[in-house]
Formats: structure tokens, C-alpha cells, sequence
């Protein structure tokens, strides 16, 4: 056992390190540039560029579609030496993990052909466009609705919870074009252009402060049927190879984000009649249990590594992963707030680490639903892991305009 | 990166489960616990036969020469069957020989190879006391005491006991056959796994290491017994799943009932979490560079994710069999007093938790 690259990733390592270091520039230190700012897409978009032009794009993508056709360690490699720094990296993670991936899997040559590479190269900007208002969870139950005229189809509804779509070029939107049929039977999945007559996107407001996503309307948008992704009726199976991208994308915790080494310091910091706050049993058996959830991730992903590492697929473990995630980091920034008693909610104190589990605080409650929901998450392990019985669906098989909820 | 038991481990793994499963399980625990022998001695024998109790063992003492991985994998899978064998003493036991003098190693690791010695590990003394906190004292080279707890002494040849020696508490080799030396049987709450009393009058021992060397034995033992909970925890989640995918209630099937299926989930999650952390665990104790530097902390966490999820899974797997879990013809029983004796067996979750703290702390400063 051991935790070592083989010679060929470490080879690799020292090649994206030589890269980052040359090229990483005014990302070393945390940038005053956010996600909010005005500025961030323009840095991401010239980042994006300087990495393609140096192979760091498309890291596992074939070559046919621009990619270098290596395999995952080189792209986990390439994200944990970048994951050092604070390149603004967040503005195609959707695109690139969830979107393109769906239209090189189910999309035509020319399709490929016009979109895949102005992705990568990061002059496109692409955005997810799944859940709606009465359908979260229930995805199937979307009523977004696609009408064919002719060689176009006409696009009516309303999409939610959509990331960068207010800084999108294009999205993949899954639609109704059979309201006749079970619900997962009458979906259809397009490329649509955002910049169409008839698309508006409106920044949501989330309760963080931050409004990276949005609600998109649909009014009379035409779209070609060229730009349709899958046949008519697949838009389910489309989705799939979008979703079980997603999953993969959300699971993760960001490189920067507070652990429980941070938890200890402040513990450490706060002086209490008692002296020290993480001298007291209570504090320190908190902190044992956090460190056994926030540590316990990374090494079961370290498992996921090993296999990939050999070639081999990651274990039904990883499953685990975004839902212990999130809610750790809940518990982590609670207790962490807690121990600063009444001052925990003073938010222009001028504590770097109070602010950054303020924010944790407020960003995990957003995690423990993006991206399939902790009770959601819980399902798919049960069903899929452990092989236990599908919840009782009643509308599964009922023609969609006849569903009445019971 | 290869965060994985070797091949060997795993090869070991799968004849060990593969025999387990046909010659132990809660069947053969029910009958271990409707009659009185210290442990199932054909079990014992044909296991000491297969060469477990030898991996460990240099092959200059008898043995197979194996490293600590097949150790955890052989805890593991006696954790799982619940078998009614001394074998998880005497992996900690071996563990502990490890570090003893070249005659130590030759009185008795030859025994434990060829399985002619059951060894046993005592360090309670019947209070509240913890791993550390062994007030009986070695004076002149000999001992008396009262230790108890003590698991699989009845039968044993050896056991290894805490007592002060000139710088703390640290272990000693107790030959049961010495004079001064009496057994007897303990009550306790595990009906399958004996423990017995240990009562040592001015009996003659010999000290096995030092304190320091004790503190590292309590890590390596700590991950040895993280294995075994692991899977004791695992086997009551996977006969928990068969339940919920069988039995019926309003109409369907309970495991159908996200009530049912998130707890389901959440032993799953519990248990991945541990197994994590006994990984580590298994590393540090086998890699002595930058595993030995993180041993306690692994060890630590090991023990600490291993209780926690066996707890979880011990108190649910009845609480989801319903009234028929709270019966005594239940298997149910089984895991959740196999919990509690696992919980006793080397330090409270509490006192690991607060190791774990401490060698963070230490780590931290370190790094500062």
C-alpha cells in the first residue's frame, strides 16, 4: 500500500506543475475578482484559453472530439495541482463535465463538429437547463414543452436553478414533446441557443448573497431539429449521461474549502472561563467525529484513485461522497460558529476564518440539494448499492396529461 | 497511488470468508452460546490448521512471515462470522510478541503458528479504568493482580497484561501455567465470546517491551479491532438488507419505505467511512516510514469510525427486525451485544477520541 504516483503520473505532476507555475500568474493568491464580479468571465474565459492552447483541456476526451485521450488520473492530477492556486476555473465545469459530454455521446457529426471545440476553448459558455419549478427531484416530471412545426419545434416553459445560464452562449434543455405518453416516455432534449428571441434569464438571488444562477423563461423559442440531441421520445436516456456527469462534477469538496484543521485552530483561539475551547471534552469529541466524516471522504476517494490508478472502475463507495460532503460541512461551520459565541454572527468582523464558515454555513445548505438531494442521494444508495426496492412510484406509468397528484 | 490491500491480502480474504461462511455465522455462534466450552475447538483447529494463526509469524519461528494486511483482513472476517474462536486475541496477541526479545519470539510464537498456544490480552482491572490506567505494579520481577475483562482466557496458555513497570504502564507475558496463577469464568454481556477472570498471586513475569512500546502495541491493536468491528457491523447491515427486502408490511415491502432504506443508507455510509479509516489504519501499521509518523492518528480514527458504525448498526439492525429483533431466537442479539463487548474490548470511544485529538494536535504543532 502506499499513497505514491506510478512514474508515469508523476511524470505527469511534474509537467503540470512546470505549467502552472510559469503560467498561473495573479492566480497564486486568492483573487479580489469572485464569482460575482464583474471581471470573472473574462479571466475565466483567458484562462480557459491559455489552457487549451497548452493540452490541459479535454484531458480525458478522445482525440476525434480535441481532447487529449488520456486517462482520469491526468485529469484528477491536472485539478489538484490547479486546485492549489485560484484560477477561475468554475465557469465550465458544467459545460465541459455535464453538457458536452451528453452531445459528443448523443449527438450528430455536425453537432460535434460546431460546438465541441469552441467549448473546450472556452469561447462558448455553456448551461443545464433540467429542473423546473413543480420538478427537482421528480426530473421527469418536467412541463417545459416542445411542439414540432415544420423542421423547427417551438419551445414554451420556464427552467430554474440554472447555473451561469444569464452567461450562457447555449444549453441542453430536456423537454415535453408527448404529453400522451408516461412521463418518462415523452421527453426530447435540445441544444438551444440562449441568445435566441424568446429566451430570458433572470439571476436568482441565493440565500448566500450570490446569484450564480437563475430562472430561465421560454417563449416561442425556435429551434431546429437539427439541434435535437437523441431521438425523439429519449430525452430520459439523454439526461442520464448528463446526470450521472453531474454527480461526479458536484461530488467533490473544493480544495479551498475550511476542514477541520481550521475548525481546530479557531477551537485553539477561543479562550474560555476554562480555559482554551478545544481543551474541553465536548470540543474535542466534536471534533474527532468531524474529522472522522471530512478525513473519511478523502480517503475513500483516495480508494476511487487507486482503482482508477490501476485501470480499474471506482468501488459503489463513491456514492457516499456529496452526501456526507455536505452535510459535514454544515455540522463543521455550526459548531464552528457556535464556539464563537455571540460574535458568530457578526459578518464584517474582519475574521477571515469565521467569515470563510459564515460562508460554509450558508454554501451547505445550497450543497445538500444541488446535484441530487442528501434524501435523493440516500435512494440511490439503498436501491443501487444495497439492492433494495424502488420507492412506489404511482405515476410511473400513467400517461403525463392524466397524472393527478393523490 | 494504490490506497488498496495487496493481493495477497485479498486472496487471504477470500478463502477466509469462503471458509467462515460454511463453518461459523450466527447459527454456529447460537450454538456456542447454548453450551459451555470456552470456544468451538473444532472451529479452532481447523482455522489453526489453514495457517491463520501463522501468517503473522516469522518463518524463522514457525510461521508464514506475512505482513500486518492479512492480519486485518483475518480480523475482519472473524468480526463478520461472529465465530466463537480466540482468534482476535491472538492476532493482538502476535502483535504484541512482534516486539519482544528473540527468546520471547522463540518460547511462543512457534506455539501461536502451529496453534498449540492461545494467547489473550488483559488489561482491565475492573473499574472504570482505561487502556493506561493499570494501578497494579510489577515489583521484583513479579505480579498480583486481578485482571478482568479478560476475552478468551479460558483455554489460553498465555496472556499478556498491563501493570506499571518502571516508567509507566507497559505489557507483561503471564504463563498461565506458572504458579499463582488461577482462572475462572466472568458473566458478561457478549454470550458467544467468553471472558473470564484473571487473578495473578506474586506470579513471576516477564516485561514485553516498554511503556512506549505499549502505546504503539494500542495503536496496532486499535486497528486490528477496528477490522473486526467492521465487520461485525458489515454482517448485521447485509442480514438488515435481506430483511427489509423480504419482509411486508402495508402492502409492500418495508425496504421499500425511505424510513426504512435511509437507515439502510446511512449503515452503508457509517460503515464506507470506517473502512476508510481502517485502511489508514492498515497502512500506517505496515508502511514504517510515513505510516509509522501517522499511526496514532490512523489507528486512532480507525477505532473511532469502526465503534461508531458498528453501533449505528447494531442498534438498527434490531430496531428494523421489529419485535421478532427483540427476541432471543433472533440473530439480532448477536450483533448488538457483539457491539457493546467490541466497545469494552480496548478503550471507550471516548478514549480514542480524545487520542485522536491529541496526535492532530501533535501533528499540527509539529507542522506549525
Amino acid at each position: 500500500m502506499d499513497f505514491n504516483d506510478t512514474p508515469s503520473e508523476a511524470a505527469y505532476r511534474a509537467q503540470v506543475r512546470g505549467w502552472l507555475e510559469a503560467n498561473i500568474g495573479d492566480y497564486r493568491e486568492p483573487h479580489s475578482d469572485d464569482w460575482e464580479g464583474p471581471d470573472f468571465v473574462r479571466h475565466a474565459k483567458i484562462w480557459q484559453a491559455k489552457k487549451h492552447a497548452a493540452g490541459y483541456t479535454g484531458i480525458t476526451w478522445p482525440k476525434s472530439m480535441g481532447g487529449q485521450g488520456l486517462g482520469p488520473m491526468n485529469s484528477i492530477i491536472y485539478n489538484q495541482e490547479e486546485g492549489r492556486f485560484h484560477a477561475p476555473t468554475g465557469l465550465y465545469a458544467i459545460g465541459l463535465g455535464m453538457c458536452i459530454p451528453t452531445v459528443f455521446t448523443h449527438g450528430s457529426p455536425a453537432m460535434v463538429e460546431r460546438y465541441v471545440a469552441k467549448a473546450l476553448s472556452g469561447a462558448e459558455i455553456w448551461c443545464q437547463l433540467f429542473s423546473e419549478p413543480v420538478a427537482g427531484s421528480d426530473l421527469a416530471g418536467i412541463r417545459t414543452r416542445a411542439v414540432r412545426d415544420g423542421d423547427e419545434w417551438v419551445i414554451d416553459g420556464q427552467k430554474v436553478w440554472t447555473t451561469n445560464a444569464h452567461r450562457s452562449d447555449f444549453g441542453i434543455i430536456v423537454t415535453r414533446t408527448d404529453p400522451t405518453a408516461p412521463k418518462h416516455k415523452g421527453l426530447t432534449m435540445f441544444i438551444v441557443d440562449m441568445h435566441a428571441p424568446g429566451v430570458e434569464a433572470r439571476p436568482l438571488k441565493q440565500m448566500s448573497g450570490g446569484a450564480d444562477f437563475n430562472e430561465v423563461f421560454f417563449t416561442g423559442v425556435r429551434v431546429n431539429d437539427s439541434h435535437r440531441l437523441g431521438a425523439v421520445g429519449d430525452g430520459w436516456k439523454v439526461s442520464l449521461t448528463t446526470l450521472m456527469n453531474e454527480r461526479l462534477a458536484v461530488g467533490g469538496k473544493r480544495a479551498n474549502a475550511p476542514g477541520y484543521a481550521m475548525l481546530m485552530e479557531m477551537a485553539a483561539a477561543i479562550e474560555t472561563e476554562t480555559g482554551p475551547a478545544i481543551s474541553a471534552t465536548t470540543v474535542r469529541e466534536r471534533i474527532a467525529s468531524i474529522y472522522i466524516a471530512d478525513e473519511g471522504i478523502k480517503l475513500t476517494q483516495m480508494r476511487a484513485l487507486s482503482a482508477l490508478s490501476k485501470g480499474e472502475a471506482p468501488g459503489p463507495e463513491q456514492s457516499i461522497s456529496k452526501v456526507v460532503v455536505a452535510k459535514t460541512m454544515q455540522d463543521m461551520a455550526s459548531f464552528a460558529l457556535d464556539l464563537q459565541q455571540s460574535s458568530g454572527i457578526i459578518t464584517d468582523g474582519g475574521n477571515e476564518s469565521v467569515a470563510a464558515m459564515q460562508m460554509s454555513y450558508l454554501g451547505a445548505a445550497g450543497l445538500r440539494i444541488a446535484g441530487g438531494t442528501d434524501e435523493i442521494l440516500r435512494n440511490i444508495i439503498a436501491e443501487r448499492v444495497l439492492g433494495l426496492p424502488g420507492d412506489m412510484r404511482p405515476d410511473k406509468d400513467t400517461p403525463f396529461n392524466e397524472i393527478k397528484a393523490l | 497511488m494504490n490506497f488498496d490491500f495487496s493481493d495477497d491480502a485479498k486472496t487471504m480474504r477470500e478463502s477466509a470468508r469462503k471458509f467462515l461462511d460454511a463453518n461459523a455465522g450466527p447459527a454456529v455462534a447460537r450454538k456456542a452460546m447454548d453450551g459451555n466450552a470456552p470456544f468451538d475447538a473444532a472451529l479452532w483447529k481447523a482455522v489453526t490448521e489453514l495457517g491463520w494463526t501463522a501468517a503473522r509469524v516469522p518463518e524463522a519461528h514457525g510461521g508464514l512471515g506475512l505482513s500486518a494486511e492479512e492480519s486485518c483482513v483475518l480480523a475482519e472476517e472473524a468480526g463478520r462470522s461472529l465465530a466463537p474462536i480466540p482468534l482476535t486475541s491472538v492476532l493482538a496477541a502476535t502483535e504484541a510478541l512482534l516486539g519482544g526479545t528473540d527468546a520471547q519470539q522463540a518460547r511462543w510464537l512457534p506455539g501461536i503458528a502451529d496453534g498449540s498456544v492461545i494467547a489473550c490480552i488483559g488489561w482491565g482491572e475492573g473499574n472504570a479504568a482505561a487502556p493506561s490506567g493499570a494501578k497494579a505494579q510489577v515489583s521484583g520481577g513479579k505480579l498480583s493482580a486481578v485482571k478482568l475483562p479478560v476475552a478468551d482466557l479460558l483455554g489460553a496458555q498465555l496472556a499478556i497484561v498491563t501493570a506499571k513497570g518502571p516508567d509507566g504502564v507497559q505489557l507483561w507475558l503471564v504463563d498461565l501455567a506458572a504458579a499463582g496463577v488461577s482462572t475462572s469464568a466472568l458473566e458478561t454481556f457478549d454470550l458467544v465470546r467468553r471472558s473470564g477472570r484473571l487473578t495473578l498471586d506474586g506470579v513471576a513475569v516477564e516485561a514485553l517491551g516498554d511503556a512506549g512500546f505499549y502505546q504503539d502495541w494500542l495503536d496496532r491493536a486499535a486497528v486490528l479491532a477496528a477490522f473486526e468491528a467492521l465487520g461485525t457491523g458489515t454482517a448485521a447491515m447485509e442480514m438488515t438488507v435481506a430483511y427489509a427486502k423480504d419482509r411486508v408490511a402495508f402492502g409492500q415491502k418495508i425496504g421499500r419505505y425511505q424510513g426504512v432504506k435511509h437507515k439502510c443508507a446511512d449503515m452503508y455510509i457509517k460503515l464506507e467511512l470506517a473502512r476508510a479509516h481502517a485502511l489508514h489504519g492498515a497502512w500506517a501499521m505496515s508502511d514504517g516510514g510515513a505510516g509509522a509518523a501517522e499511526l496514532r492518528q490512523a489507528a486512532s480514527a480507525a477505532r473511532v469510525a469502526a465503534l461508531e458504525a458498528l453501533a449505528y448498526t447494531a442498534e438498527e439492525t434490531v430496531q428494523l427486525h421489529g419485535g421478532i429483533g427483540f427476541t432471543w431466537a433472533s440473530d439480532c442479539q448477536f450483533y448488538y451485544r457483539r457491539n457493546r463487548q467490541l466497545a469494552a474490548a480496548l478503550g471507550s470511544k471516548a478514549w480514542w477520541s480524545e487520542r485522536l485529538v491529541r496526535a492532530l494536535e501533535m501533528r499540527n504543532s509539529a507542522a506549525a
